[in-house]
Order: C-alpha cells, then sequence, then structure tokens
C-alpha cells in the first residue's frame, strides 16, 4: 500500500531594519516591527489560518485517515504568538486529533550545521522543548533548515536519539533510484531517511495555478492518478513544500484549497493512504544507504547551497557571525541570545545571493550585505564587551566544560556528601 | 546598408562623452560585415581613426563655389581629404549660400568646439548637411545630439531617406529644468522630424517622452557601452594605509559634489583611515573647497584639479572607491571605466548606467546617509570590495557596444522595412 507523507514548513525571519553604520554602537534594536508584523499577518490571514482550516476539515471528513506533519521555526513561533495566537489554538486543534506530527529542527532556522556542532544540537534542543511545550508531543523527526543534509549532519542528528530526517530529493545524490522509498544514513541504519518527491511537490508548491503548464489544470483526481499509478512496491511519497504555498504562493482563486479537500477521498478511493515522517519510517524498511558526501539543501535546480553561502559576502558574513559562537553561548544576557538567534537565520544570507536572493526587501544584495554587517558590527561589539577578543579560545573552552559540567560535578559532590553522611550515620549512632 | 551619421567630436580630440560614445558605437557597428559608415563632424584633425568608417570634415566641404586649381586645393586640405573628393563634391552644391561666410575653398571654417556663435555654426553645419546629401550615396541618416539635428532634418528633406536622432543627453539634464528656449526649440524640432529617436537610456526616453511630448512609440533606449581598455594590467593599485574614496568629474551643480563632501564627513565621523578625493575642476569648485573646511575635513579632503588621458585611469585605478552623485545623467560613462580597472562604484540611481549595472551600489543623489552607509562598507568590510570588484569587472567586461551597433541595427532595419 502506498503512502502519501505531507509536509508543511512555516518559517518567518525578523526582518532587519535600516541599520546605517553610525548606528553601531548606540542603537541595539535590529528589527523592522512593522514590516515583520505586516509580513506575519499578510500570510497568516491569506494562508496559515485558512490552511489549518482546512486540514482540520480534511481530518474530519477522511475520519482521521488524513495525515500530515508540519515544522514551525523559532523566529516564526515567536512572531506567531505575537501577532496572530489564534493560529497556535488552531495548531493545538490539529495536535489534538492525533494526525499532525510537528518535526524539530534548528531552531533559528540556521546554518549552524555546518559551521558549529554545538550550536546545533542546543538549536534543536531548544526547539523540540518548545514543541514539546506549545504542542505536548516531543517530535522524533528532524528536518534541517533548507532540508540541508550530509552524512555528517545525518550523524549528528543521530548522536541526539533522533530515528528520522527529512532530505532533499536532490538528483546527484540518488542518481537512478527513486525518492519514494526510505532510506537510511551511509554508515549508522539507526537513522532513517526520507527523500523529498521534488517533482510531485512543486507540481503543487510552483506549478499549481499556471496556465501554460501542460498538465494545467490541476485536480485532485488527476494527482492521485500519477500516484496510484506509479510502481506498486514504491512505499512513500513524500510531498513537502512551504506552507504560505497554499493561499499565497498559490492563492484562494487557484482553487487551491478546493483540491486540497478533494484529495483525502480521491486517494483513499484508489487504496493510498496518509502517513506521517516518523510512521513512515517506522512501517517500512530502508532499502538502500544513501551517501552525501557534500551537503545538499532544497534550492533551486541544483540543490546545493549556493544560494546561502555561493559568494564572498555571503561566506564573509557567515564567518563572521560563527567566529564568536561559543563565546555567545557563554553569555545569559537574554537580549543578546535572542539577537544571536535572529541573526542567524538563513534568510538574512539568501538576501545577499547575486543568483536568486528569494524574498528579499532589499534592492539589492550588496545592500542586504551593507545592512547585516552593521548589525552584525554592533552585535559583534556587544560580545566582546562581555567576552573580550583578548581571550584565547582555548580558555574559553575550559571555562565552557566547567560551566557545563557544573551540573554533573554538583551531582557527583552531592553523591559523595550522601555517602559520607551514610557512612558516618552508623557510626555516631554507636 | 550605408548610414551617413552626423556628429561633433570625435577620439583623439574630445570635449566630453559624446565623441567617446559616437566611437564606441560607430566601431561597434562595423563589426557588422555590410555596414558602411560615413562620419560628418565639423572639423576633424587628421589623426582620426578611419579603418572601420570614413570621415569627412565639414570644414572641407564646400557650400559656394569657388574656382580653384587642384594644386591649390591639394595644398590647402590635401593632408585631410582627396582633392578629387573636394570637386567632386562642390558638385552637390544646389543652394545659394553666399550668405554665409566662407574661405578661398568656399567652406566654412568651423571651431569643432563648443564656441559662443555655437548656433550659428549649427545653422553653417546644415548647409554641409545639404551639399552631402545630394552626394553622397546613403540608406539612413543618423544624427548624434542636438547639435547636429538640423543637419540631419535638412538630409532627410533632400534626400528623403529615414531620419534617426540619437539624444545622449537633453538641455533638461545641462540645465536642472532651466531649458534655455533656443536649445529646446532646436531639440524638439529634431524629434518631431525624426522617424527614430534613440535615447541612451530610460530616464532620457521618459524626459523625451514627457518633455519634449514625443510619442513613446517613436523611441527606443540603446545604452551606452564601454571601449575595452587597452593594457588595464598598466593600472594597478598602490598599497598604501588609507583608503581612497573618489569624486572624477566637472565639479557642477548636475554632478552633485556637495552630496560627496556631506557623505565624507559623516564617514570620517566615525572612521579616520580614509580620504577622499575630488578631481576635476569647475565653477562649483570654490563652492566645495569652502564646504570642505566649513565641515573641517581638510585634513582628509583632497582636491587634485583637472585631470586627462591616463590620468583619469590612473586615479581610479588607485581608488578603493568610486563615487558619481550625479544629480542628473543620461548615461554616466565614468563608473564603466572604474570598474574596468577594477574599483567599485557608487552611482545615483538618477544616472543612466544605473538601469544596467548591477555590480554597483545605488543610491538617490540626495541621499548621503545610504551613500556614506555604503562607503564605510566597502572600505571596512572585503567581502565587499572584493565581490564588487571581481563581479563588476566581470559585468563591465560584458558591455559591449558590439551589442548596442547590433540595437541600433535593428532600429535601421525596422525604419527601412516600414518605409
Amino acid at each position: 500500500m502506498k503512502n502519501i507523507c505531507f509536509y508543511f514548513q512555516i518559517h518567518q525571519p525578523f526582518r532587519l531594519k535600516k541599520y546605517r553604520f553610525f548606528n553601531i554602537g548606540t542603537d541595539h534594536y535590529y528589527y523592522d516591527d512593522f514590516l515583520n508584523e505586516e509580513k506575519i499577518s499578510y500570510i497568516v490571514n491569506n494562508s496559515y489560518l485558512p490552511a489549518n482550516q482546512a486540514i482540520l476539515e480534511m481530518i474530519r471528513s477522511s475520519n482521521k485517515k488524513f495525515k500530515c506533519a508540519f515544522s514551525i521555526s523559532g523566529p516564526a513561533l515567536e512572531q506567531i504568538e505575537q501577532h496572530a495566537p489564534e493560529l497556535i489554538d488552531s495548531f493545538r486543534e490539529l495536535a489534538a486529533t492525533g494526525c499532525v506530527e510537528f518535526l524539530a529542527e534548528p531552531y533559528a532556522h540556521s546554518l549552524a550545521s555546518l559551521y558549529d556542532e554545538n550550536e546545533f544540537a542546543e538549536q534543536i534542543k531548544m526547539h523540540a522543548e518548545r514543541i514539546t511545550e506549545l504542542f505536548g508531543k516531543k517530535p522524533t523527526a528532524v528536518r534541517n533548515a533548507e532540508l540541508i543534509y550530509s552524512d555528517e549532519i545525518g550523524a549528528m542528528v543521530a548522536k541526539m536519539g533522533y530515528k528520522t530526517m527529512l532530505v532533499e530529493g536532490a538528483r546527484h545524490i540518488l542518481g537512478w533510484r527513486s525518492p519514494n522509498y526510505v532510506y537510511s544514513h551511509s554508515y549508522n541504519n539507526k537513522l532513517r531517511l526520507l527523500v523529498r518527491n521534488y517533482k510531485m511537490s512543486d507540481d503543487i508548491s510552483f506549478r499549481f495555478s499556471n496556465c501554460s503548464w501542460s498538465d494545467f489544470p490541476l485536480t485532485a483526481e488527476k494527482y492521485t492518478d500519477w500516484i496510484a499509478a506509479m510502481p506498486a512496491e514504491e512505499q512513500v511519497l513524500n510531498i513537502w513544500m512551504g506552507y504560505e504555498s497554499i493561499g499565497v504562493f498559490q492563492n484562494r482563486e487557484s482553487g487551491i484549497f478546493e483540491f486540497l479537500k478533494a484529495l483525502p477521498y480521491q486517494a483513499i478511493a484508489k487504496g493510498l493512504s496518509f502517513v506521517t515522517p516518523s510512521e513512515a519510517t517506522e512501517k517500512n524498511k530502508p532499502i538502500d544507504k544513501l551517501n552525501v558526501n557534500t551537503p545538499i539543501g532544497w534550492s533551486g535546480e541544483e540543490k546545493d547551497l549556493s544560494v546561502w553561502m555561493g559568494n564572498n559576502l555571503q561566506q564573509e558574513a557567515l564567518e563572521k557571525l560563527y567566529s564568536v559562537s561559543e563565546r555567545v553561548r557563554l553569555c545569559s544576557d537574554k537580549p543578546l541570545l535572542w539577537d544571536w538567534m535572529n541573526l542567524q537565520s538563513t534568510d538574512n544570507f539568501r538576501y545577499m545571493s547575486h543568483k536568486d536572493a528569494w524574498g528579499t526587501n532589499y534592492e539589492s544584495p550588496y545592500e542586504a550585505f551593507i545592512n547585516y554587517m552593521n548589525v552584525l558590527s554592533d552585535f559583534l561589539q556587544r560580545v566582546n564587551s562581555q567576552f573580550p577578543e583578548s581571550i584565547e579560545n582555548e580558555e574559553l573552552n575550559e571555562l565552557l566544560k566547567i560551566i557545563n559540567n557544573q551540573e554533573l560535578k554538583i551531582e557527583q559532590l552531592k553523591e559523595e556528601l550522601k555517602k559520607k553522611e551514610e557512612s558516618e550515620k552508623p557510626s555516631s549512632k554507636k | 546598408m550605408k548610414a551617413l551619421m552626423f556628429g561633433w567630436e570625435f577620439p583623439p580630440h574630445i570635449l566630453g562623452g559624446l565623441g567617446t560614445a559616437s566611437y564606441g558605437l560607430t566601431k561597434g557597428m562595423s563589426l557588422q560585415n555590410d555596414m558602411e559608415i560615413t562620419f560628418v563632424i565639423p572639423k576633424p584633425h587628421g589623426d582620426e581613426d578611419q579603418s572601420f568608417l570614413k570621415i569627412i570634415g565639414a570644414c572641407n566641404v564646400p557650400i559656394v563655389w569657388r574656382e580653384n586649381s587642384w594644386e591649390h586645393v591639394n595644398w590647402r586640405i590635401g593632408k585631410q581629404m582627396n582633392p578629387d573628393e573636394y570637386f567632386w563634391l562642390r558638385n552637390g552644391i544646389h543652394y545659394d549660400f553666399s550668405r554665409i561666410y566662407t574661405n578661398d575653398l568656399g567652406c566654412v571654417d568651423f571651431s569643432g568646439r563648443y564656441p559662443d556663435n555655437l548656433v550659428e555654426e549649427i545653422y553653417n553645419y546644415e548647409a554641409v548637411a545639404s551639399v552631402l546629401a545630394h552626394q553622397l550615396d546613403f540608406d539612413i541618416i543618423h544624427s548624434h545630439d542636438w547639435l547636429t539635428y538640423p543637419a540631419g532634418i535638412f538630409a532627410k528633406q533632400i534626400s528623403g531617406k529615414p531620419l534617426v536622432i540619437h539624444v545622449h543627453a537633453t538641455d533638461f539634464d545641462r540645465s536642472r529644468g532651466q531649458v534655455n528656449p533656443v536649445v529646446y526649440d532646436i531639440e524638439k524640432r529634431g524629434m518631431d522630424m525624426a522617424d527614430h529617436i534613440i535615447t541612451v537610456s530610460n530616464l532620457t526616453r521618459n524626459t523625451v517622452i514627457e518633455r519634449y511630448h514625443q510619442d513613446p512609440r517613436k523611441v527606443t533606449t540603446v545604452h551606452n557601452a564601454v571601449e575595452p581598455l587597452a593594457n588595464v594590467e598598466r593600472f594597478q593599485k598602490t598599497p598604501r594605509e588609507d583608503k581612497v574614496v573618489t569624486f572624477l568629474g566637472r565639479i557642477t551643480m548636475q554632478k552633485g559634489p556637495e552630496y560627496f563632501v556631506e557623505a565624507a564627513a559623516k564617514v570620517l565621523e566615525r572612521t579616520k583611515d580614509v580620504r577622499f578625493v575630488m578631481a576635476g575642476s569647475g565653477d562649483k569648485m570654490n563652492e566645495m573647497i569652502d564646504l570642505v573646511t566649513r565641515r573641517n575635513i581638510a585634513d582628509r579632503f583632497h582636491f587634485t584639479g583637472f585631470l586627462k588621458g591616463d590620468q583619469v585611469h590612473q586615479m581610479l585605478a588607485e581608488s578603493d572607491v568610486y563615487i558619481m552623485p550625479s544629480v542628473s545623467e543620461p548615461f554616466g560613462i565614468s563608473p564603466l571605466e572604474a570598474m574596468q580597472v577594477g574599483t567599485p562604484s557608487i552611482i545615483s540611481k538618477q544616472s543612466g548606467c544605473a538601469e544596467i549595472l548591477e555590480h554597483a551600489i545605488k543610491t538617490d543623489y540626495w541621499d548621503i546617509d545610504a551613500m556614506a552607509d555604503a562607503i564605510y562598507s566597502i572600505v571596512k568590510y572585503p567581502a565587499m570590495y572584493k565581490s564588487l570588484r571581481e563581479e563588476g569587472r566581470n559585468e563591465v567586461n560584458n558591455i559591449k557596444w558590439e551589442y548596442a551597433g547590433q540595437k541600433v541595427r535593428a532600429i535601421y532595419d525596422n525604419l527601412l522595412r516600414n518605409k
């Protein structure tokens, strides 16, 4: 029986305000509140909320047979809580049906997995905790920001104890193989990989309303027919996209909501079923290993990372940013830590791309770089004022170790104390 | 395809950007195999590069019939023109221009510059055009800038061939709105009579449509390009401690020098290791020196005076940033020249070249905050400098006159087809 696995990505960065170099050192608030509120409200009202309602309806009308997953980034969560708390309620309602899985991802929607393993692990942990807190269920599957994956990243995720990870179906990785199976990590069998079927995903997210597309108009019937016609032994069809595809990229008038609502009925009639990512890897055995030496992501034709870190501007910005990650983790200054998260969002670097600065609010990649670097300069000054550059990283590492291990150490000492007390007690009785 | 072009300047003796653009365009067009260009200028010096076109000096074309011996003509103008051609052109005199003051050969002594009696020269040039129009064989007429519009119109009326006029600038750019009615009249009549109008940017195109009331369908933008620089390696940057930010051009109201000074003051508030250079001369120079002292940045701000030839490229190559805050610039070739030698450029959005450049920083000419920010980022963030330098050089090396020439050719073809 073939399974369809839907997963929707929700991410909105904290966009930066216009920040000139003469603000460095004097102005420590970096965000364009007006723009951020406007963006989030627009997208919530046109996409997230109506799409949530549609999915709830689909779950109910299919008698809980429709299932899907969501991954909501940290910055998106914070903005939704601030500007559209009703959406959180709506997600809770979805969570209560038991048909929806929430994935873990690096909290800041960051590229930490490529620069700093500790930071990556910390962010995954942070995000998982927040999701558990909000929706009452601990995530068991991970998706990295922008579906970035390599063997190395897979190994980190496996080390954290997760069993499922989501990966882009890059052609140069799969070769002749089909994305519609469960795969496993190249050397760690415990980690199972789900692979995005980008053709079927993009049919909905990019092509749905394109009337010059040969398959226009796309109906639920046609779409499920395609799936039903695929080889019978294929296990799982991964249809993953940004959630704003529903209602914004493909607007209400395009009929996207009607398409979605018709899907469960059509699928079930053809003997197809729906699964969440964790169920998919539980139900199915991995068919092969995936070797990914150089990282892949879900953008463009090349499926590489060039749109985030392909040019000089992006590399300099990223290197400067992550050069202080160890110091920042030593800080307890909350506003500083919050800025640290927001400055890591992949969007900041995407806006600097000459190739494809998708979603940018800057006039050119250079302008994006200027603004970001000014903000970053101020941020670095703040970090430096707490932990001067003159302290070597190694010294810091020692300090870090002590701090990280302090609870363990305290525990150990407490136990020792107990033992001593116990050993002393009998003697005192005597 | 034979084109008769009227111009005012041609390298190496040039006074402004018009000569450079005329040279580049004709050279680019000459790459088309069947293109024959006859280029008329008021006064050639004899050292012009004629390998790809034929140059006729208007000062050697008789407009009043005079009897002269072959030897006399040879002695007078033999260096620039075959005497036989003189006699042949003389047969083209159909009108009585004896009211115009002419020399012993029946020719007008053009200055070839921009003298006080410019309007008189323009109409004398028109008389020359009538002789050429009667005698030469051509398919199309192409007039470069307002000085040559009357000549182009006359040639069109005589020959019945289509007229293309090329707007390199309008009086609105030169005067910031205070147009000279005589100039406006000549420009307007040229545009009205033209079969097609070529503008060097969309900015100029809009001016032509809105201020001169032209039909948009008749106006096409063909952006200028830049000639590849020979031996570009000659121009190297000498390592120095301070960064250099350069303004280069006429110091006039049109070029917005005061915005550069204000931006410099802003940058110097924050950082000290930057020097600012204002190269060129002009009527606003003293005012700028005054402003610099008032802003108290004279120790970091330098004036070089007028630069020419290789000095220009040398100055550009020695700079870390080139800035052009022009208030109104029909095209603006100098940022492209700066990028050729690998210098990052900041240009105003009010300049035509901003329409085609991607790897340059664009700001509004009045936005000194943005300008200061851009300067600061280029001198402080190495990736910014490196990226603009490398990507900018690649970009500008792909802006070729050959492509501009092809666009002009398409306009010619279209006109002749629909005739």
